[in-house]
């Protein structure tokens, strides 16, 4: 196992939410590298260099999209964290922002130099009381020790970074809803384009990115783009968290490099499978990603070799699921879901998520029919690809991929009036 | 200009068009549910979703996903494909999604027949139902939500265009969508009421029956109606109108769009403009004095002893009011020169307790001041040089105050031509019976100096003749030329206008 970065905290005896604990474990030293000692377009050139590819879910390569910030609009150029994490089976965010917020901080003040940016703003998750005191301490010491304000390092570059808290919806991390509930609207999903890198917060060219992207930012500065390249695949390398969940016996957030294989992950990181139990299936990215059967899981886990196995690797939230799961009722919980979720703005994913979530509980109840099978199938293929954000794909693609893989099981519970695991129901909740 | 491809068909599109609009141009439908072309696009109903097989001549390759013709701009060399089976496919499943929890009452529903949803599924959708009945969201059905418009929350598609309009439009942000999926709905923000002098415009752009005029519901089968084109007479802004009738009655009024006048929209109170149109007091037929008694007669016979009465006239006073039409207004002046000059004037207040507001609405509550004023017509209250006979044309300056009466009293003749018996007719010698700008055609000038033409929507009632007939009449009967058209009257008076700033009438466009 290499040496941990995005989990330093774990290594290290000092307090790292101590701004002078932090510096003095070498802290704020990436900074002001930065600002102090390289041009914004060489910072954007290292980001680029490195292959950093966005941790937020869809791996979109971070400096491609800093490079798509117009720079002569005379208009504010706005960097935006988020810190929305809400994916089922996602918790490395706050594993970040709980523990280590300073290492974020410095992400974020490095990639607002880098675009241009003289007011970053972190949207935090509602539920994330912790985190969002945590930050706030932060802020105010890194201000208090002049790495956010006026004139850092004493060059004439400014920052202001503010903190925003949600109010308790999975849609406002998505990044254009992220944007309007920041102006104070309803976070329905803008239409694009025009893209927020264009057009953005306030009408701004906006950068979004995830935390822990902003994280590996500070690591690519303090160790170059060619120590990141090393760890991992070329088309997207970098340490990565992931975090394991289900019937594992020791569920949490493990920094592995990218690349590692899901079941290095489920065995060695995540001590292996609850006593007596097998693998039945995983759920690779969260919960919006398709699921593999425990045949499938041999992989690696970066974004293209997820790919090539016909999941994604998402927010690489794990979830491990054992013999005793009801598939249909892993399912229903999934379904649900997305339907309390959706905003409710397109048709598709509007109707589709409610008439999805009537239609698994049915079937997991025992009272579905062969055509109710067929509905879900076709259901979810009036929402794919059809709506102004994915959300609707994220409902969608969990129902075709448990039929497909597990459709067995769901004509089991239509042919014999509900499920045989009478203990999987309350195996996944 | 872009050329771009739209089911095999080529055609060059001004940069910045739409792919409905450009599928318009090219006889081409994009069924759509949210766009409005009067209002920002918000991309939320995914009706319009079509295939673009080349994005442009330097991205010829498709896209993968199908893309929203109402968010996606025409750009040179694009190839779509609006009608093939992927699309079709996408577009019969978000009707399906549409419907599966519409409550589909059309049979009690004012919008069936013009219901988008109707009309859509006819023409794309068509499938077996698969949705039990027992699983659908329920909501409010009649909720009043302002004291015009009645909303029913169910069958309402949340397609935000009547949120759009009073954010966007009017500023006033009357109504808002709450809770989220399935369970969103349609309602008013926290205590407001949509109560604003445009409001009922989002009954008219409201693609189902969500939204009703409290007015008009359960009035009539919209199948039934007769409709015509006009110009509101509301105010001098001249909003392009489309009148609905049935059987000689008048149902409704509604915008027709014309962007060089009024976009989308008329207030509301022109849309009221025609309930005096079966008042009390419209004239039925023509009266001339028989022993001092006013008796009917024949618009014609009328005519004749209008002109026996004006024959030996030497000074004629034209009093108009700013409601008739330049037809009328240029016959009237016609009679004037045949007997020897006199003033004209137009009466009607120029302003009025109405401000002008920053979108339509006019502080001159009257349609054809400026076309008067372009006939030579001068604005006065009244009429100083002395005279001796009077011709008035829908106005009522007896009513207005004044001394008038006097006046009226020391003449030789007055005629009255009106559609509507009022103070001034009482003192008329003939009274020629006309029909209200409903129930002629004829042409006015908006303040702008627009010349609009408009149709009647109706007839005239029982013996009452159009305006420019009566007039039309009683020139002939003075030995004047003939005009048997308001066509013609119009050609011959527009050699005679004096104002060089008008403008003709721009088309109406479709929404
Ligand atoms: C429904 C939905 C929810 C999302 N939630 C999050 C979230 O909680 N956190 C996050 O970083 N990205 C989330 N995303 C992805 C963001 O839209 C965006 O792609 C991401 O923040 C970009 O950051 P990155 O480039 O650093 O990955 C979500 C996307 C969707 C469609
Ligand atoms: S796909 Fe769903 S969540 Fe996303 S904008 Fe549309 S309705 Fe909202
Ligand atoms: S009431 Fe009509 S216009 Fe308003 S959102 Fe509903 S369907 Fe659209
Ligand atoms: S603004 Fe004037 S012309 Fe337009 S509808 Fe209203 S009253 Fe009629
Ligand atoms: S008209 Fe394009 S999405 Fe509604």
């Amino acid at each position: 196992m290499s040496e941990k970065v995005l989990l330093r905290f774990e290594d290290v005896s000092a307090d790292l939410t101590d701004i002078s604990q932090y510096v003095a474990d070498g802290g704020y030293e990436s900074t002001r590298k930065a600002i102090a000692e390289l041009s914004p377009e060489e910072v954007l050139a290292e980001v680029k260099d490195s292959g950093l590819r966005g941790r937020g879910g869809a791996g979109f390569p971070t400096g491609l999209k800093w490079s798509f910030v117009p720079k002569d609009t005379g208009k504010p150029i706005y960097l935006l964290c988020n810190a929305d994490e809400s994916e089922p089976g996602t918790f490395k965010d706050r594993a970040i922002i709980e523990k280590d917020p300073h290492q974020l901080l410095e992400g974020i003040i490095i990639a607002s130099y880098a675009i241009g940016c003289h007011d970053a703003y972190i949207y935090i998750r509602g539920e994330f009381a912790d985190g969002y005191d945590i930050l706030c301490k932060a802020v105010a010491q890194a201000q208090r020790e002049g790495y956010i304000g006026d004139r850092l390092f004493g060059t004439d570059y400014s920052l202001n970074v503010h903190i925003h808290r949600g109010a308790g919806a999975y849609i406002c991390g998505e990044e254009t809803g992220l944007i309007e509930s920041l102006e104070g609207k309803r976070a329905y999903p803008r239409i694009k384009p025009p893209f927020p890198a264009v057009q953005g917060l306030f009408g701004c060219p906006t950068i979004v990115n995830n935390v822990e992207t902003l994280a590996c930012v500070k690591h690519v500065i303090a160790k170059g783009a060619s120590w990141f390249k090393a760890i991992g695949p070329e088309g997207g390398p970098g340490p990565k968290l992931f975090c394991l969940s289900g019937h594992v016996r020791r569920p949490g957030v493990y920094e592995a490099p990218m690349g590692t294989g899901l079941r290095t992950l489920i065995n060695d990181y995540a001590g292996g499978m609850l006593e007596g139990r097998t693998l039945k299936a995983v759920i690779p990215g969260g919960s919006s990603v398709p699921i593999l059967r425990a045949e499938e899981t041999d992989i690696a886990m970066d974004f293209d070799s997820v790919a090539a196995a016909g999941s994604m690797l998402g927010s690489a939230g794990v979830i491990v699921m054992d013999d005793s799961t009801c598939m249909v009722h892993a399912l229903r919980a999934i379904s649900h879901f997305y339907h309390h979720e959706s905003c409710g703005q397109c048709t598709p994913c509007r109707e589709g998520t409610g008439w999805l979530d009537h239609i698994v509980t049915r079937v997991d109840l025992g009272d579905g029919t062969d055509d109710d099978l067929a509905r879900l199938d076709s259901v979810a293929g009036g929402m794919l690809g059809n709506t102004i954000c994915v959300l609707a794909d994220a409902a969608a693609m969990p129902v075709q991929s448990f039929l497909s893989k597990f459709r067995d099981e769901f004509a089991a519970h239509v042919h014999d009036g509900g499920c045989a695991l009478k203990d999987g129901r309350r195996a996944v909740a | 200009m872009p050329k771009v491809t739209i089911n095999g068909r080529e055609l060059d599109v001004p940069a910045g068009t739409n792919l409905i609009t450009a599928a318009e141009m090219a006889d081409q439908e994009i069924p759509h549910y949210c766009y409005h072309p009067g209002l920002s696009v918000a991309g939320n109903c995914r009706m319009c979703l079509v295939e673009i097989k080349a994005l442009s001549d330097k991205q010829n390759n498709p896209l993968p996903k199908l893309q929203i013709g109402c968010n996606t701009l025409v750009q040179e060399g694009m190839v779509v494909e609006s009608d093939n089976p992927r699309v079709k496919e996408a577009r019969r499943s978000v009707l399906e999604f549409l419907l599966i929890n519409h409550p589909i009452d059309c049979p009690i529903c004012d919008q069936a027949g013009e219901c988008k949803l109707q009309e859509y599924y006819m023409d794309y959708g068509r499938y077996e139902s698969r949705f039990s009945l027992g699983d659908k969201v329920h909501k409010h059905k009649v909720e009043p939500v302002g004291p015009s418009i009645m909303l029913d929350q169910e069958r309402c598609i949340l397609c935000t265009r009547c949120v759009r309009f009073l954010d966007e439009v009017t500023e006033t942000h009357e109504l808002t969508i709450t809770e989220r999926g399935d369970h969103s709905e349609l309602t008013l923000a926290g205590g407001a009421s949509v109560d604003n002098p445009y409001a009922a415009n989002i009954v008219d752009i409201c693609p189902v029956g969500a939204l009703t005029n409290r007015d008009f519901r359960f009035q009539a089968r919209v199948w039934y109606l007769d409709s015509a084109d006009s110009i509101c007479t509301g105010c001098a802004t001249g909003c392009n109108i489309e009148v609905s009738s049935r059987r000689g009655s008048i149902y409704r009024l509604k915008p027709r769009a014309n962007l060089d006048v009024n976009g989308f929209w008329m207030c509301d109170h022109g849309r009221t403009t025609h309930e005096s149109n079966n008042a009390e007091n419209r004239l039925q037929t023509s009266l001339v004095r028989e022993g001092g008694q006013f008796v009917d007669v024949a618009a014609s016979a009328a005519a004749r002893r209008a002109a026996f009465g004006l024959k030996t006239v030497t000074s004629l006073g034209i009093v108009a009011g700013a409601g008739a039409t330049l037809e009328e207004g240029f016959l009237a002046a016609k009679i004037q020169d045949l007997l020897g000059a006199g003033p004209r004037i137009v009466t009607s207040p120029a302003t009025s307790d109405v401000p002008d507001d920053k979108m339509l609405i006019s502080t001159d509550r009257f349609p054809n001041r400026r076309g008067l004023k372009a006939l030579g017509y001068e604005e006065a209250t009244s009429i100083d040089k002395p005279v001796d006979a009077l011709l008035v044309l829908r106005a009522d300056p007896v009513a207005a105050g004044g001394a008038w009466v006097e006046q009226l009293e020391s003449l030789r003749a007055t005629v009255v031509v009106s559609d509507r018996a009022d103070e001034t007719t009482g003192f008329a010698d003939q009274v020629l019976a006309i029909g209200s700008h409903f129930e002629c055609e004829g042409t006015f000038v908006n303040r702008d100096g627009r010349v609009q033409k408009f149709d009647a929507a109706v007839a005239p009632p029982a013996t009452a003749v159009a305006g420019w007939q009566a007039l039309a009449d009683l020139l002939a009967a003075l030995g004047g030329p003939a005009y048997d058209s308001q066509e013609s009257i119009l050609a011959s008076l527009l050699d005679d206008l004096r104002d060089p700033s008008l403008v003709s009438a721009s088309p109406s466009v479709a929404d």
